[in-house]
């Protein structure tokens, strides 16, 4: 199998500004203990060997350790750190099954990068399974990208599938605000896109007024967003290769809450060009407004089920902000959420079986995820002030933003909220990470 | 919150600023309403100033540092979008102020805490600039002469994360 890797952004690179904190309990505010949870629980045990000939490269960039992160972010895998190793096999024919066996380790990954003439790399790597002692899969990957983080994401994403027989999603990409004052107090917001890791951060928007919302396109090759440059609210629709823009709705009043049918062809919104907000589905092909709510209350924050039949949409139209489901064609909204005072900023898990809201847990807004059919909530965040919750392309992973004081970080969790991970930017805030659906 | 007072507050307002100081029990009714509502969380950093006794003011009614004209921040409780009764004059001596000036234009940017989700912030703030809005409408500036605009919690005016900042960040600013 051979996996080509496109350069994916021909936009200038802004400063690398976030590391990722997988597993590190040095943040203030950090749960330690949340974070060291998965070695004691008996989950997939994994090792990543060294990758032979993977020299002078960025510590950054070292695929082992890429891999590790990744498999270890997504609270299914335990993954041996390299100080851990006993031994480091090049090849195949070195590897003593039962040495790595009487360790407790289930699988072990071996590999090796070579530069290639032509210009690039190829990665080989295999997956090993210690019990059977036997090999999963063995892969060649050639890259013309100096990028080795991207075949790594792709590697981990092999690794997850051919174990857990579920998709990985290392090898898809968030996007974010990102808010920052500047030295002459101007404050800069740019939207960002950046691999799921956090790592390789491009700016695609930058504006000293507000930015909100992005969205991805079903495809991966858009984002919706609002900016207010424009002294209001207004909808914007971007390509990502191109950077080509356009404007899809300004209407007076608030113009906001972008979110993508599961096909793609409709953008459902809120408008209050008639007073106050309500949730609308722009037709994209036909340009074509429908109103799906007409109610006195807020109505925002509208999420498609993955069906496309049915919109969750945040409406305080019983006095506080509460869930709602509507038909995408309109009609009677019901009320979904009956947990505490406030909740809002639903949206479905791809299976459509649940869904990841905000949730006010006492005084606090935390990340929850709300089982649909028994409308059982599990609070998986402990922040004082969480949001902007987005699942993983697979339903693994949640990210959402936590803030204390004046900074705000990038946070993600592991759906069954066991496994906890920051991503922490040098400075400024993070706002709405949303994860981007599988990108080919 | 109280979709129904909130709709009927501007409209009873109206009635009781038409009706000047009558005591008529429906419209104190109507005033109770409005203060029982301002007795929530926030005792906002709000300044109301009141009307310069002295000297007559020369200038632009407007840059009068004594008159209710100089107070430009109205600030809400806590998920409310109802104008708390202490800024019920400074809405009418702005209201007055427009409608003696039509050329005059005010932009009303509402404004949230960051409590809440963004999107549902956009939506409190502009609620409390179309409360405002309404309660100028009702003193008979013109619709053309007011802009509302909200920010959400986009543009905080303080940053800390208590109840001061909050406070402070729950506003509706009447930008000229």
């Amino acid at each position: 199998m051979k996996l080509t890797m496109k350069g994916l952004f021909s936009i200038s690179v802004v400063a690398l500004f976030m590391v990722v904190m997988t597993g590190c309990s040095s943040l203030p505010g950090d749960d330690s203990s949340a974070l060291n949870v998965e070695d004691e629980l008996g989950l997939v045990s994994i090792s990543i060997l060294p990758f032979e000939g993977q020299v002078n490269i960025n510590q950054s960039d070292d695929i082992a350790t890429v891999i590790s992160a990744d498999l270890r972010r997504s609270g299914q895998f335990r993954a041996l750190s390299q100080e851990q190793m006993l031994a480091r096999p090049a090849s195949i024919d070195d590897v003593n099954y039962k040495q790595w066996n009487a360790l407790g380790l289930e699988y072990l990954v071996i590999g090796s990068v070579q530069s290639l003439d032509t210009d690039g790399y190829e990665v080989r790597f295999r997956l090993l399974d210690t019990h059977r002692e036997r090999q999963i899969i063995g892969l060649g990957i050639k890259t013309k990208s100096s990028n080795l983080r991207v075949i790594a994401h792709r590697i981990s994403d092999q690794i997850y599938k051919n174990i857990l027989g579920v998709s990985g999603s290392f090898a898809t990409r968030i996007a974010y605000i990102h808010s920052n004052q500047q030295v002459d107090g101007k404050r800069v917001n740019e939207l960002i896109i950046a691999d799921a890791d956090g790592h390789n951060p491009h700016t695609i928007v930058r504006s000293t007024e507000p930015l909100m919302s992005p969205a991805w396109s079903p495809d991966g090759s858009k984002i919706a967003y609002v900016s207010l440059e424009k002294g209001q609210s207004a909808i914007f629709v971007q390509e990502l290769y191109t950077g080509k823009r356009q404007e899809v709705a300004r209407f007076k009043g608030i113009n906001s809450a972008p979110a993508w049918s599961p096909n793609g062809d409709k953008l459902a919104l809120t408008l209050s060009k008639t007073g106050n907000p309500d949730i609308y589905v722009y037709h994209m092909t036909t340009q074509k407004l429908e109103a799906i709510t007409r109610h006195t209350a807020v109505d925002t924050e509208p999420a498609w089920s993955p069906d496309g039949r049915s919109l969750v949409f945040t409406s305080d139209r019983g006095g506080e902000a509460q869930i709602y489901r509507v038909a995408a064609s309109g009609g009677e909204a019901q009320r979904v959420t009956f947990n505490n005072s406030y909740n809002a900023s639903a949206c479905y898990s791809p299976d459509g079986k649940r869904l990841a809201l905000v949730t006010r847990d006492g005084e606090n807004d935390r990340i929850a995820v709300m089982d649909l059919a028994s409308g059982k909530m599990q609070v998986l965040s402990n922040g004082n002030l969480d949001e902007s919750p987005s699942f993983a392309p697979n339903g693994s992973m949640i990210i959402y933003t936590s803030k204390t004081g004046r900074r705000a970080i990038l946070a993600g969790v592991s759906v069954d909220g066991r496994v906890h991970h920051r991503f922490s930017p040098r400075e400024g805030e993070v706002r709405e990470p949303v994860w981007s659906p599988y990108i080919n | 919150m109280n979709k129904v007072q909130t709709l009927w507050v501007p409209v009873l307002l109206s009635l009781l600023l038409i009706a000047g100081c009558s005591s008529k029990p429906t419209l104190d009714q109507a005033g109770a309403e409005v203060s029982e509502q301002s007795t929530g969380a926030g005792s906002a950093g709000a300044s109301t100033s009141a009307a310069s006794q002295g000297e007559e003011w020369q200038g632009d009614p407007l840059e009068n540092p004594n008159s209710l004209l100089a107070t430009r921040v109205i600030y809400f409780d806590f998920d409310q979008s109802t104008v708390r009764s202490e800024y019920l004059d400074v809405i009418q001596a702005h209201a007055d102020y427009l409608a003696a000036n039509p050329q005059a234009v005010v932009r009303l940017e509402g404004h949230a805490d960051e409590k809440g989700t963004r999107e549902y912030n956009l939506g409190l703030g502009e609620n409390r600039a179309n409360s405002v809005r309404s309660l100028m409408l009702a003193q008979g500036v013109s619709d053309n002469q007011l802009v509302v605009v909200s920010y959400g919690e986009e543009r905080p005016a303080a940053f800390e994360q208590n109840e001061e900042s909050w406070a402070l960040n729950r506003r509706v600013e009447l930008i000229y």
